[in-house]
């Protein structure tokens, strides 16, 4: 039997730390987002077909290299974020629920590195 | 673990139109979260050369294809456009239920309207010189 009263038990065990720090990143990311969410369709959807030359030209020009990979970065930052409280939301069971927020974590970096990696690519070897 | 008392859930509310556009902000993010897989296979397609890129061209041009395209501009839109409804709602803007129904159906056209120019550009999308 347990004497101490659930506060005592609760004291000077610390926070999580973590505090509203998700919700608010996940504004932070969302507000970055929506310019370059806008900018993204405007491109893209003005080009005059989807070829291999107009669009390697397109993704290479200017400063579009620097804000594409911005926006895959900062959506995968933010996708992985929203995956994440679906999954908590809808997956139950430890083992299942950690499996699924574990492979989360990976698909949503692996698509984040593999992204700025392309556009570098492109972007490096025409601009040389 | 015990039984525990549940909060209510959705089911016992009477349905407000509010509630469906709650729904599928949850619902088209999980679809872009996906669609962000299709751009960045896109993307590493495109740094691969012209003969990868022209593989995958089909998969851009093909008619299904271009009707899976203009849904996932769709979800891009209802999201940003609701997204940004939240983000008023998170500095305390427009939280009463007369202005946020009102908010919802702002939301809704502006969404129909965009979504509806952005399909004139994905419909129109050729293939281009390889």
């Amino acid at each position: 039997m347990n004497l101490r009263t659930p506060l005592a038990r609760a004291l000077h065990h610390g926070t999580a730390r973590d505090g509203v720090g998700h919700w608010l990143i996940q504004r932070v990311t969302a507000a970055a987002l929506a310019p370059l969410a806008i900018w993204l369709l405007i491109g893209l959807l003005g080009l005059p077909d989807a070829g291999y030359a107009t669009v390697i030209a397109w993704i290479a020009a200017g400063w579009n290299p620097a804000l594409l990979a911005l926006t895959v970065l900062i959506a995968a930052w933010h996708a992985w974020l929203g995956v994440q409280v679906v999954i908590e939301d809808y997956v139950h069971g430890f083992l299942p629920k950690t499996i699924a927020l574990l492979l989360s974590v990976f698909v949503h970096v692996l698509l984040a590195a593999s992204g700025v990696y392309a556009v570098l690519r492109i972007a490096l070897r025409s601009g040389a | 673990m015990a039984e525990r008392p549940l909060s209510p859930h959705i089911t016992v509310y009477r349905w407000a139109y509010t509630m469906t556009l709650s729904i599928l902000h949850r619902a088209s993010g999980v679809a872009l979260a996906v669609s962000l897989v299709g751009f960045v296979l896109w993307l590493v397609s495109a740094s691969l050369g012209a003969d990868a890129y022209a593989a995958m061209l089909p998969l851009l041009t093909c008619l299904p294809c271009k009707i899976v395209l203009a849904l996932a501009v769709a979800a891009l839109i209802y999201h940003l456009c609701n997204g940004l409804r939240h983000l008023a709602w998170d500095m305390g803007w427009g939280f009463e239920r007369a202005d946020a129904r009102r908010s919802a159906v702002l939301v809704v056209a502006a969404s129909l309207i965009a979504a509806a120019v952005c399909c004139y550009f994905i419909f129109r999308l050729g293939a281009g010189a390889a």
